[in-house]
């Protein structure tokens, strides 16, 4: 591993200083991005880990026939908080609320995000929200139990009754606002704070993700705070918008849910695809293949990803089967292209597998199997054999945790160094990694056999005569191994932190404008930025003698950029040639 | 400007297109009207950023060939701390909880939130820290 330019010697004649308060206040009042990024992916990964240990629970629940670990009712809630954590408050934050918030305003360029008091709020808005869901087990009645989809009539007062559900729903609604504002304050800094000459076509695909994630999370969470809104209003002022007894209809829900729902998958989808194209590019030393066709391949998923929300519907009986069923197919020519673009940025490049790109490659071969069932569930007549069946449970799960905990942990692994200045140990991200694939595959792929033989989702129990057991087994198994190998990651993470190895400024030979500045970023991100003239300007700065591919825009190369411009920093840069040149460059 | 302004361009047209389709297809409401405020959430914002487009010099960030001085200066005006949002979300929070645990909790909520707001707007007055 090649260290790339040495860090700059700077010579400042002023520079900004961060005259905060420190310790416990300087958590709590901080609006840095940094901080806030910091805050909502440790929390994001401690609900990760609870909602993880639920999961255990209900693996071990079902690794034999009618068995007594929990009671029916103590297994739904466990289910629905298992379900309901990984979502709202693990696989979206961690991405637009953790990685996105400390990487989208570096790669940019910026000094912060557009509006870093809204940043706060939204962080404090997401843990207030994510402590009340939580709390849901300390009721009387206990928590929620109705899954994370929360259909009607079952979530109705009588149903339902209790105070759980009610504070499920309080949180979702809180939730809901903080990932809107996160969305708009992602859209606002990506439109209006990018450095010069970082126009649209060179952000890095993170980025780009980014913003149509944004865009998306704009569109899909005000339906489910005013579906959420409306449920309330019927559980407690008797408004009947869901009841059929007082002239609503129940099914309503599930378009308004699975209108908010559909688009929320490809939130959590959508910047693990950036995450991996980044780390591909990488670690592969190569730009990334067929930019453009990224851009619009990531557009196209999210626009057709907003018209499908009623193929989660087929069995009601009330939806548009060709539209949807047709609608459904034609996401699978968007994600096509990415996986071409992925093989081809891949392609004769100089790979390097370090723990990120490990899981980069995983998170391909892993989500491919994910999104082909899905290819299979969206033709309705498969689909009314296999609906609510161990089939979907294995789909969503092979789709779900192939994007966020695969990619994701490919971006935690990738940008650790930038988080806090110090490597992740190859040896222990490595092991666990392996503990994942093969977890993974043993996990789920009986899933998919249960589900063709006929084992429903949601049930606590079953005989030993429905010879489902060995398959069960099996599935819990591989459940452990993923427990263990998401214990060595979070393992690997204190002991990179309480063991520092320093990790330099770029110590992946990356491409992007966040590995420019120092590691951890200093206040403001940046005393100094390498001239773009690409959408790999890092690269082009550290290689000038490297020969360039076609970089996607068009524009001719430059050989040995050229260090122009006035400020208040002033630093020595090495040239090409070895010796020191006294250059300037902005504080931007 | 013109890039930002056609991707939202773009959101809308699309969704009109699936808005009128699936109306007449399905003749649905609930679905036909989210896809309708969906294509609005893209022409709306989507046409101004186009109007001002077009009456505007490019940005630094839209030229290609922009030199890194071009974008000196004050980039804009960030607080570097500030102990409203915190106050804020906790009265959210706790307007949000009354509605399971009784209206009490709204009270504390509304006087945090209330003071949050005006904390706010003096500390962007005055340009303060916490």
């Amino acid at each position: 591993m090649t260290l790339a330019a040495d860090r700059a010697l700077l010579l400042t004649e002023h520079h900004e200083e961060e005259h905060g308060p420190s310790g416990v206040l300087k958590w709590i009042t901080s609006t840095d991005h940094k901080v806030i990024g910091k805050s909502y992916t440790i929390t994001s990964l401690v609900f990760f880990c609870l909602a993880g240990l639920m999961a255990m629970v209900i693996r071990t629940q079902l690794a034999s026939p009618d068995a007594t670990l929990v009671n029916q009712h103590l297994y739904n809630e466990l289910f629905t908080m298992h379900g309901s954590l990984m979502l709202y408050l693990f696989a979206g934050p961690f991405a637009f609320g953790g990685l996105a918030n400390f990487i989208v305003p570096l790669q940019c360029g910026a000094p912060d995000m557009a509006f870093p008091r809204l940043n706060a709020l939204s962080y404090w808005l997401y843990l207030g929200g994510g402590l009340i869901m939580i709390g849901g087990f300390l009721t009387v009645g206990g928590a929620a139990d109705f899954g994370w989809v929360a259909y009607a009539p079952l979530s109705n007062a009588v149903n339902t009754p209790g105070a759980g559900p009610d504070m499920w729903i309080v949180a979702v609604a809180l939730t809901g606002f903080s990932a809107i504002f996160t969305g708009v304050n992602i859209a606002a800094t990506v439109f209006y704070l990018r450095a010069p000459g970082l126009t649209m076509f060179r952000l890095p695909i993170f980025t780009w993700n980014m913003l149509v994630t944004g865009i998306l999370i704009l569109i899909a969470f005000p339906v489910l705070t005013a579906a959420i809104v409306m449920l309330w209003c019927d559980r407690h002022i008797g408004s009947h918008i869901y009841t059929v007894s007082g002239g609503g209809v129940p099914v309503l829900w599930q378009n308004l849910f699975w209108f908010f729902g559909h688009p929320e998958v490809y939130i959590l989808a959508l910047p693990y695809f950036g995450i991996v194209t980044d780390v591909l590019a990488t670690f592969s030393r190569k730009p990334v293949f067929g930019y453009r066709g990224m851009v619009f391949a990531t557009i196209s998923i999210a626009a057709l990803s907003t018209s499908v929300w009623a193929h989660h519907m087929f069995t009601t009986g009330t939806a548009l089967l060709p539209f949807f069923s047709l609608m459904t197919y034609l996401i699978a020519v968007p994600t096509g292209v990415k996986f071409f673009n992925w093989i081809g940025t891949m392609w004769r490049g100089s790979i390097t597998f370090e723990t990120p790109m490990l899981y980069a490659v995983g998170f391909l071969i892993v989500f491919l199997f994910g999104g082909v069932t899905g290819i299979l569930l969206a033709s309705p007549p498969l689909d009314f054999a296999v609906h609510d069946t161990y089939f979907v449970v294995a789909h969503f799960h092979e789709v779900l945790f192939g994007s966020a905990v695969f990619g994701g942990f490919a971006g935690l692994y990738y940008w650790y160094p930038k988080f806090t200045g110090r490597m992740t140990r190859e040896a222990l991200g490595k092991a666990s990694f392996w503990f994942m694939f093969v977890g993974f595959w043993v996990t789920f792929l009986p899933q998919y056999l249960l589900g063709l033989h006929g084992m429903p989702r949601r049930i606590a129990e079953y005989s030993a005569a429905t010879g489902w057991l060995t398959l069960n087994r099996l599935s819990t198994a591989g459940a452990y191994l993923l427990f263990l190998s998401v214990a060595l990651t979070m393992v690997n993470l204190l002991v990179s932190w309480f063991k520092p190895v320093a990790s330099g400024d770029n110590p992946w030979d990356a491409q992007t404008l966040e590995w420019a500045t120092s590691s951890p970023p200093p206040h403001h991100n940046f005393f100094w930025i390498p001239p773009i003239r690409s959408e790999r300007p890092l690269w082009d700065y550290n290689h000038p003698d490297h020969t360039k591919l076609h970089q996607g825009n068009g524009h001719a190369p430059e050989r040995a950029p050229a260090l122009v411009g006035s400020s208040s920093v002033r630093i020595i840069q090495p040239g090409p040639g070895g010796s020191g040149d006294e250059t300037g460059g902005t504080d931007r | 400007m013109k890039v930002e302004a056609y991707v939202l361009l773009a959101i809308g047209v699309f969704f009109g297109i699936v808005c009128a389709l699936y109306w007449f297809l399905s003749y649905e409401t609930s679905g036909t009207l989210m896809l309708l405020g969906t294509m609005l959430l893209g022409l709306c914002p989507g046409s101004y950023y186009f109007w001002w487009s077009r009456r505007m010099k490019p940005r630094p960030e839209d030229n290609p060939n922009a030199e890194r001085a071009d974008g000196a200066g004050v980039v804009a005006t960030f607080p570097s701390s500030s102990i409203w949002p915190f106050v804020l979300g906790v009265g959210a929070a706790s307007i949000a909880l009354s509605l399971v645990i009784g209206f009490w909790t709204a009270s504390v909520g509304f006087v945090l939130a209330g003071a949050a707001v005006l904390g706010v707007v003096r500390e962007s007055r005055r340009g303060g820290a916490v």
